[in-house]
């Protein structure tokens, strides 16, 4: 067993992947009629690897695979969070992927790989780890986007995430080459104390840091960089697309955090990316708040707030300290929890052969269903910040750093595009409640979904009521990480 | 006996609670739980204010019955409590018009009750921790949720034009209180981390950044006061809501905005507010006399009312601004008169519209002869809307006219104008409605109030009567805290 033991950081991972090609050989051996056997086993493997996670999990950063891996208190919590996500959303799919001839061992498999991507990226501590773990990712995302193989527009957006996506890897790359042109190493700690020991700003290190900011946009489909979001979300199936909004913000979030805050947080390098930063966090604010005005339907709509949310979050990281990164930790936490239950509900309210994707569908859910009306009502209200929900402390904390960071015109015009934003919520809760409806078919969802459903909305109102445990908890893993 | 007894939270949680019990009931076949219900909690919820009446201390400073418990220990936020005397009497008034509001909704709305009842007892309980709050977040957090409910209050429940004017309300007082909350974060970060009104009052600031930070108040305040020119979503907001919207709306949620000035403005950025107090005044006297001449021509009752709101809020705004103790003390009152008197005439416009349908004047005329009990009632509420000396329409403008005739007369004359507009249009209206013969085969078939409609309307009148005759219990709680308020503005808090 000796020989083990260093390899404990990476334990989770490990699991993980035995379990997925386990899940991968079992699921030959299951008929249709029992494929529900993948998915409990899938959902085993990802409390397991819970389990794994916080049993291994411990204080101090705990490195491996030579100083390639890391094991710390911010990829815990970030790997937790993964977890849970892709649980939830699992459970709230299962319905909806039985109905369109997707609940299939690929899907399950596929979701498995694409989670142990993510685990990859959050305990990344070199450039390539990080390049694995998003490539391994993408590619099961990719695939993912394409199951449902009848389908046009399904088959159309995995195209577009497939060519922009691997151009962001490419540009990412590319970036990363000339990295370690600078300075010959690729382990983002040795990057971190080569770049400080410098001094003078480095023409090439700007370079490069361009590229990667540019691949970082991509992947997080901040503006320019966003062509691919609201063709990718609403094309995909609403499955897949709760999926890509949801636990890859979290890698994406941890991938940020490594590259930018711990790999290139040299001073001199700072202020550059946090100029490139304002630019893309502003365009994606105006862009991502105005459009979602005129679309119609839901799922481009939360496309375009997605990308009104990741401007939001770029405001916190670009702050450029630790107040300014446990923002956006927090921020992305709850943006992933709001996420996972307004695309849920669109699941919810979806039955065979009709998806409840247009903004139409929703009139007069109040009536319909009060409950799932009130539900959602508090995650729209969280998207739009208003308190008493846990939407408007991720707003508060991101702001608070913007203007702690001495930004305060950012601050107001961060304010000025949520009022925006907070118009297109609040016509969704206009189209529930004040509306009468279209659709008289009844709601009964699993008991799982059920429960699950109630327990995303009221953590809505939980949080926005007692904030400080999840907000203490993003303060500390960024602390003890960074 | 009851000191340490947290009275404060228990009038916050007490309504919310009940709203939540009420929303447990569910659908519609239980309404009469629902109603029991509301009416036990809102009940509650007035008695359990009324000892902070008692226990009062009138002649000390500063803030009393102080509740302190940490709420967001990473950013410092504390559950701080603590009234004075101008929270003490605007808490009382929103209790009581609870209480109101519930009885008022007992028969007349038919659909989503418990929903309806449970959106009342939430907003109760927000604004009381409006009034309550001595923490700028934990303010922000209660006057920021009081949207939620009144949006949907407006939107399900109220008139054809209902959307408009639920998500015009909605937009117009968020983006005010947006900048709002960019300037308490800025205001956190240059009080080295705190978010304590206290602390922001001993605060130093320079003078350009106290007037940005007034602007920012001053967006979020003077939309929900609202003053002029950005009352324009006030009449939508009150034509299309229900009775029970329209009242708590002029009663309690118009007061939110002036308590803000009194509570965060005022004391947080007096050089400011001397420096912008020419504006503000300007604003209010163009509410009084312009806002009055446009009641005048309104053929919709509640629009009239709605307007005859934002001229008498001018009143408000002016005697706050004018910085002297009548003025101030005149503000409060007028404050609250405007809370009873504006909610009886929305209630009264209720009763007609219960039975008729129809909120325009012209399809009026002659009730008296079939609603004679009511006619009475609606009478006395229309004198007290005009200022008639006796009812507590008068206290609060005499002294706020008082107090601008110390600082120039010429404010004084144009806010007294108001004293004949609002009797013109009040009384016009009055009288195209009530008087004359008998208009059409509707008002023909009125029937006079029933015994609730005449508890609600009866209650109002008594207070009034009572506050008109007798306004010293309200004035003397007022005294202590407007002195204090006034220290504050007059020092300077250039670094």
């Amino acid at each position: 067993m000796q020989f083990i033991t260093p390899l404990l950081p990476a334990y989770p991972e490990l699991f993980l992947l035995a379990m997925a090609c386990v899940i991968l050989v079992v699921d030959l051996f299951v008929s249709d009629e029992h494929r529900v056997v993948t998915y409990a086993l899938t959902q085993i493997a990802l409390a397991g690897a819970l389990a794994t996670t916080f049993l291994t999990s411990t204080a101090e950063p705990a490195y491996t695979f030579s100083g390639m891996f890391v094991d710390d208190l911010m990829s815990d919590v970030l790997k937790l969070l993964v977890y849970i996500a892709v649980m939830v959303l699992l459970v709230y799919s299962r319905a909806y992927i039985a109905a369109r001839a997707m609940f299939r061992g690929e899907f399950f498999v596929l979701a498995l790989f694409a989670t142990l991507g993510m685990m990859v990226m959050i305990s990344a501590n070199h450039l390539l780890t990080l390049y694995l773990g998003l490539e391994l990712l993408a590619l099961s995302l990719y695939s993912m986007v394409a199951l449902q193989r009848d389908s046009a527009v399904a088959t159309e957006a995995a195209m577009k995430y497939f060519v922009l996506g691997a151009l962001a890897s490419g540009m990412l790359l590319y970036g990363m080459s000339m990295l370690y042109g600078a300075t010959g190493t690729l382990e983002i700690t040795r990057l971190a104390e080569i770049i400080a020991g410098l001094g003078a700003k480095d023409v090439v290190l700007v370079f490069a840091l361009v590229f990667v900011v540019a691949g970082l946009g991509f992947k997080l489909g901040a503006v320019p960089f966003h062509m691919w979001v609201p063709d990718v979300y609403h094309g995909a199936p609403t499955a897949v697309t709760v999926f890509i909004g949801s636990a890859p913000k979290l890698a994406a979030f941890a991938f940020i955090m490594r590259l930018l805050a711990q790999g290139l947080g040299a001073e001199q390098l700072v202020e550059e990316w946090q100029r490139m930063l304002i630019v893309m966090a502003v365009a994606s604010l105006a862009i991502g708040n105005v459009t979602a005005i005129a679309q119609t339907n839901l799922k481009r709509m939360l496309a375009y707030s997605t990308i009104g949310h990741m401007g939001f979050l770029l405001l916190g990281i670009l702050s450029g300290n630790l107040v300014g990164y446990s923002a956006g930790m927090f921020y992305v936490v709850v943006y992933v929890l709001m996420n996972l239950g307004a695309f849920g509900m669109i699941m919810l309210l979806s039955r065979g052969g009709f998806e409840a994707e247009d903004l139409e569908d929703f009139k007069g859910l109040g009536a319909r269903n009060p409950w799932y009306a009130f539900v959602m009502l508090l995650l729209m209200f969280s998207m739009a910040g208003v308190p008493p929900t846990v939407g408007f402390y991720a707003k508060l904390i991101v702001l608070q750093a913007v203007i702690n960071a001495g930004y305060v015109w950012l601050a107001v015009v961060a304010v000025l595009f949520s009022l925006i934003g907070a118009f297109y919520y609040a016509r969704l809760v206009k189209l529930m409640y004040f509306d009468a409806p279209a659709d008289t078919a009844p709601i009964a969802p699993r008991g799982d979904v059920h429960v699950l459903m109630s327990a995303n909305g009221l953590a809505m109102l939980l949080f926005g009521i007692l904030p400080e445990p999840l907000m203490a908890l993003c303060i500390r893993s960024i602390q003890a990480s960074l | 006996m009851l000191l340490g007894f947290p009275l404060l939270s228990l009038a916050i949680w007490i309504p919310i609670l009940a709203g939540v019990l009420v929303l447990a009931t569910g659908p519609d076949r239980n309404a009469p739980a629902a109603r029991l219900i509301a009416l036990a909690g809102s009940v509650l919820g007035f008695v359990v204010t009324l000892p902070l009446y008692a226990r009062f201390d009138p002649l000390a400073s500063g803030f009393q019955f102080e509740e302190l418990a940490p709420w967001i220990e990473s950013f410092n936020v504390n559950y701080h409590l603590g009234i004075d005397g101008v929270s003490l009497l605007l808490i009382l008034l929103n209790s009581f018009t609870t209480v109101l509001v519930v009885l008022a909704g007992w028969e007349v709305i038919r659909t989503r009750i418990a929903q309806y009842l449970a959106a009342f007892l939430f907003l109760s309980g927000f604004m009381n921790g409006v009034f309550s709050a001595l923490d700028a977040l934990l303010f922000y957090v209660f006057f920021e949720a009081t949207l939620i409910p009144m949006f949907i209050i407006i939107g399900v429940w109220g008139g054809p034009n209902r959307v408009y004017a639920a998500v015009k309300f909605f937009l117009y007082t968020l983006m005010g209180s947006l900048l709002l909350l960019v300037a308490l974060i800025y205001l956190y970060n240059v009080s080295d981390g705190s978010f304590s009104l206290l602390d922001y009052y001993q605060l130093p600031l320079p003078l350009t950044a106290q007037i940005l930070i007034f602007i920012a108040f001053f967006m979020s305040f003077a939309v929900k006061v609202p003053m002029w020119p950005l009352h324009t979503w006030l009449p939508d907001a009150h034509v299309e809501a229900p009775t029970g919207g329209s009242v708590v709306l002029a009663a309690i949620m118009l007061k939110l905005g002036a308590y803000g000035f009194i509570r965060l403005s005022l004391p947080i950025v007096p050089d400011a507010s001397h420096a912008l107090a020419g504006v503000v005044i300007a604003l209010s006297l163009i509410a009084v006399v312009y806002i009055g001449l446009v009641a005048l021509v309104q053929a919709d009752m509640k629009k009239l009312i709605a307007y005859s709101s934002i001229s008498h809020m001018g009143f408000v705004t002016l005697g706050i601004f004018i910085f002297n103790a009548h003025g101030m003390e005149g503000a409060v009152i007028q404050m609250i008169s405007h809370g009873f008197i504006s909610g009886a005439l929305f209630l009264c416009v209720g009763v007609l519209y219960d039975r008729v349908h129809s909120r325009m004047i012209a399809d009026y005329g002659g009730v008296v002869n079939t609603m004679p009990v009511f006619a009475a009632l609606f009478m006395l509420f229309a004198m007290a809307n005009s200022g008639l000396p006796g009812t507590s329409g008068f206290v609060g403008e005499f002294m706020v006219i008082v107090g601008a005739v110390k600082v120039n007369f010429w404010y004084a004359a144009a806010a007294a104008t108001t004293l004949v507009f609002g009797a013109a249009y009040t009384l016009w209206m009055y009288k195209r409605v009530i008087f004359g013969a008998v208009a059409n085969r509707h008002v023909a078939a009125l029937s006079d109030l029933g015994a609730r409609e005449f508890l609600v309307l009866g209650l109002l009148a008594l207070a009034v009567l009572v506050m008109g005759v007798w306004p010293n219990p309200f004035a003397e709680v007022l005294h202590a805290s407007v002195n204090d308020l006034l220290n504050h503005v007059t020092q300077s808090k250039l670094p």
